[in-house]
């Protein structure tokens, strides 16, 4: 460490800003805004609450608490709340908001974006928002023009007094000095003009111009950068390194130690790239450093065959059932390791002075990212700012916080603005996995199809204990080191010994209408880092249970969907949405060599069956279209459905036909696009998307198409070739 | 010394001359829309026209690139004045996380520069360096589709939404 850490940190003691946070008026949404706000005024901009801002020139900008990675939630939202305030989100200035309480999510407490949750959270809060300041600039037009609010309109953006238009603009000075209408009531579905419209994205001209910033787009005066060298196995501690060739490499500033291992600082990225291969480091051995993936997949079966699983849940008295029925079904499935891969590397750039931090990166909870440099700077939460940028894909990477807790390390240690870069193969090599699941499911189904007993064991890492040790920091920054470490252990006892994290299970049993069922789990944690990956265990769940009714229908000589419909009498919607895509399924005809595979899966609230078109040729597996039907409530914006649809489609097929992280002595051998394939539009199916129409509240669209495709595929290739194949990605022999 | 021409610009740049195209573009010359990917030339983010042809700039050492013509997504078109290709795919409403756009539309470009009426095959070969993790191909090729010949215009809302 140089000696300006040193002298920074007294800084930060002596000045008494270690620890705590200072107290920020919480504004109801909604209501006239009061004390510190998150908003810069622009334009001399009125500011109803924390989400708009309306100028004089009528500029009207949407602060939107939900970060941007491509699922289209800012104009999702953008949508929503214009939908009330009579605004068409293509006039709106959509921002990403500042780092701040109010844009918590609701379901989180924290702010962040995840779980498919956010147009579910924010869907009626949003329309409160928009329908309240809309009655605000009614009350302040109708003082201003002399005339009854009852006999004004609006219509995007302008109010409307007969055959006369005036821009909500022409109001705000009046409308700052009134009150915030409450709780003003809501249009009916069947009013909508905007939601459940197709429009475009409020992001794609930026996006198509090269204009929209990202996190590693920022630039800032005398900004340097850094990259980390980190060790080939996780949690590996560096014990001497070698720093004297890199030290006298071209550009290179400082070279410091940090906790994930060593970082080098250049005047630029290419520099620091370069002086990085010149550091000389022996790491220290973890019980991990001997791992292969082989053993993994040993272990996973190990545990499962002790039968020593923990409960998660259970109806019925599946043992009885199962003693009852005539013939069962038990098989195991397996799913590897998996990374993200988003295509913009995790980066983060950090400019600490004596006012404050600023964080300039892209984040999935900046609640979070917030809170860990309130920890670990001493500064006081109100002086930190988080710039979130659009996030070039997030996938659950994006919700740890590693890239801001080593910027952080390496901005404390220099006194200038520092833009931290991962390189794509620190990013496949370091990063957080998809835990690997091994699924033994046991499974009797009567002669009609009907399923008479259930049972669904996963062995594996869990993913929340896992993801929430790396959260705890920024979430409760307040809490002292000792405490949190804590904290740590018990959540890691807590679920190797008596609770199951129900993101490691999820998707188990919930699907199907199950008379008698269990759910049990042992844990497996060889300690390669692990968290949420996009659908998270549903990403897995899927191919076991789908697998599984499709080989219960060949047991029963029942055509699958049939089987499937005959399990779904308590769940009427996705009942719905298998009958419909078997109607599809039975009407298509495709060439000889085309076979048809079928899966269906419930998650995050939306229910989703794919069909799979694929041929077999020379044992190469082509998925040629792809049929969705889905339904996820209403559809506040149906095109971007559609998108969500195709992109899980794609997403899902590479983890299916190629996904696959392996260790090699606790190392990961995965390390570019080369040995880690993403699938390519020559490889790229065609996909139809249907959507059910429904005046439901929408639910989540983002991740909830990924789940059925692997097993849609696999079903589709057992109809190919008579191969049941039970591990991922799909392999023939 | 290496100088070339920047979207129209001479530009002159007297560091590494092994320095990746890509870097020098980025943190010298502080256009921000091309993007890193690999560094490997594995996902084509970094894709960039020199004398016209699309190139994978994070592997393509400055050098390589003097005297020559260099063309990125910020030469190309701009959002007052969008390329063909730029319009098509906001009105295919292509991008989901946007990060990999500039490289696609950049090889597309080039594409529709040799083959103005490039087949369904042409796109696929020619698009094929181009990684997209969000899965956007279906509209990237439909976009492509639309611009290389405008008889052909994808519609999003060709699938019906059933009840």
């Amino acid at each position: 460490m140089s000696g300006q850490s040193l002298s920074r940190r007294h800084f930060l003691k002596t000045s008494g800003m270690v620890g705590g946070g200072i107290v920020v008026a919480v504004a109801l949404p909604g209501c006239a805004f009061n004390g510190p706000h998150p908003i810069e005024v622009t334009d001399a901009g009125f500011i109803p609450n924390a989400f708009l801002q309306i100028a004089p020139d009528n500029k009207i900008t949407f602060y939107c608490p939900s970060d941007e990675m491509g699922q289209g939630i800012r104009t999702g939202l953008a949508t929503i709340i214009g939908e009330e305030l009579d605004v068409d989100p293509a006039n709106m200035l959509v921002q990403a908001a500042g780092s701040h309480e109010d844009y918590n999510n609701p379901e989180f407490r924290v702010q962040g974006t995840g779980g498919s949750n956010a147009v579910r959270v924010f869907y009626q809060p949003l329309r409160q928002v928009g329908a309240d300041t809309r009655a605000l600039l009614l009350n302040a037009a109708a003082l201003d023009l002399g005339i009854p609010s009852e006999q004004l309109l609006t219509d995007d953006g302008f109010i409307v007094a007969g055959d006369r238009r005036y821009p909500y603009g022409d109001f705000v000075d009046t409308a700052s000095s009134l009150e915030m209408p409450v709780a003003t009531s809501l249009k009916a579905p069947s009013n909508f003009q905007y939601i459940g419209a197709d429009a475009p994205r409020v992001d794609a001209l930026a996006k198509a111009t090269g204009t929209a910033s990202f996190g590693i787009d920022t630039d800032l005066p005398g900004m340097v950068y850094a990259v980390v060298v980190r060790p080939p196995v996780a949690g590996s501690k560096a014990l001497k390194f070698d720093d004297s060739a890199a030290r006298i490499a071209p550009g290179v500033l400082d070279i410091v130690a940090v906790s994930s291992g060593i970082a080098v600082v250049a005047e630029r990225y290419w520099q620091a790239h370069q002086a990085a291969k010149k550091l000389t480091v022996d790491w220290e051995k973890r019980p991990l450093s001997s791992v292969t993936s082989t053993q993994v997949r040993q272990d996973l079966s190990a545990a499962l065959e002790a039968n020593d699983d923990t409960e998660s849940s259970h109806v019925g008295d599946p043992e009885k059932a199962f003693a009852e029925a005539d013939r069962i079904l038990e098989t195991d499935y397996y799913a590897p390791f998996l990374a993200h891969a988003p295509m913009e590397p995790l980066n983060a750039t950090l400019r600490i002075t004596e006012n404050g931090a600023d964080l300039w990166t892209g984040v999935q909870f900046v609640g979070a990212a917030q809170g860990v440099l309130e920890r670990l700077t001493g500064l006081p939460r109100g002086d930190i700012k988080i710039h979130n940028q659009f996030l070039g894909g997030g996938f659950g990477r994006r919700a740890t916080l590693s890239h801001i807790v080593e910027v952080a390390e390496i901005a404390m240690s220099i006194d200038k603005p520092v833009q931290l870069l991962w390189s794509r193969e620190d990013d496949l090599r370091h990063g957080f996995y998809r835990p690997a699941a091994m699924m033994k499911i046991k499974a009797a189904a009567d002669n009609e199809g009907r399923i008479t007993a259930w049972q669904a064991r996963r062995s594996g890492a869990n993913i929340t204990a896992q993801t929430m040790k790396n959260a705890l920091p920024g979430v409760l920054p307040s809490l002292p080191t000792g405490l949190l470490n804590g904290l740590v252990g018990a959540m890691d006892y807590v679920f190797d010994n008596w609770a199951v994290d129900a993101s490691s299970v999820e998707g188990l049993h919930e699907t199907y209408s199950l008379p008698s069922y269990r759910v049990s789990h042992a844990s497996v944690d060889h300690g390669l880092p692990t968290t949420f990956w996009r659908s998270v265990g549903h990403s897995y769940t899927s191919f076991a249970v789908e697998s599984m009714m499709d080989e219960l229908a060949e047991a029963r000589q029942i055509d699958p969907v049939a089987l499937r419909l005959k399990n779904l009498e308590d769940k009427p919607r996705m009942k719905n949405v298998v009958a419909q895509a078997g109607r599809l399924m039975a009407a298509m005809t495709v060439p000889e060599n085309h076979h048809l595979g079928f899966a269906a899966h419930s998650s995050f609230g939306t229910d989703v069956a794919q069909i799979a078109q694929v041929s077999v040729t020379d044992g190469n597996i082509r998925v040629h279209k792809v049929t969705c039907v889905v339904d996820c409530g209403l559809a506040v914006n149906p095109d971007i459905v559609r998108a969500q649809l195709e992109g899980a489609v794609m997403f899902a097929l590479t983890a299916t036909l190629y996904g696959q992280i392996d260790l090699d002595d606790g190392a990961v051998v995965q390390s570019n696009f080369h040995n880690y394939p993403i699938l390519r539009m020559n490889e790229s199916p065609a996909v139809d998307v249907v959507i059910i129409n429904s005046q439901t509240p929408p639910t989540g669209i983002g991740e909830p198409g990924v789940p059925p495709l692997a097993p849609a595929v696999a079903n589709a290739v057992y109809r190919a070739t008579g191969q049941r194949l039970r591990d991922l990605p799909l392999k023939l022999a | 010394m290496i100088t070339f021409s920047l979207n129209g610009d001479s530009v002159s740049f007297k560091g590494d001359p092994n320095t990746p195209l890509l870097w020098v573009i980025r943190d010298d010359f502080k256009l921000k829309g091309s993007k890193f990917g690999c560094g490997a030339g594995l996902c084509g983010a970094c894709t960039m026209h020199l004398d016209g042809a699309a190139i994978k700039t994070c592997v393509l050492p400055v050098a390589a690139a003097a005297n020559k013509k260099v063309t990125t997504i910020e030469g190309l078109g701009n959002p007052e004045a969008l390329h063909p290709l730029q319009a098509a795919w906001v009105k295919h409403n292509v991008p989901q996380c946007g990060y990999c756009q500039s490289g696609q539309i950049m090889a597309a470009a080039a594409l529709i520069a040799d083959k103005p009426d490039a087949s369904s095959d042409d796109i696929d070969q020619a698009m094929s360096g181009n990684i997209c993790r969000c899965g956007c191909y279906p509209r990237i090729k439909a976009a492509i589709a639309s611009v290389a010949d405008n008889s052909q215009s994808y519609d999003a809302t060709a699938v019906e939404a059933t009840s």
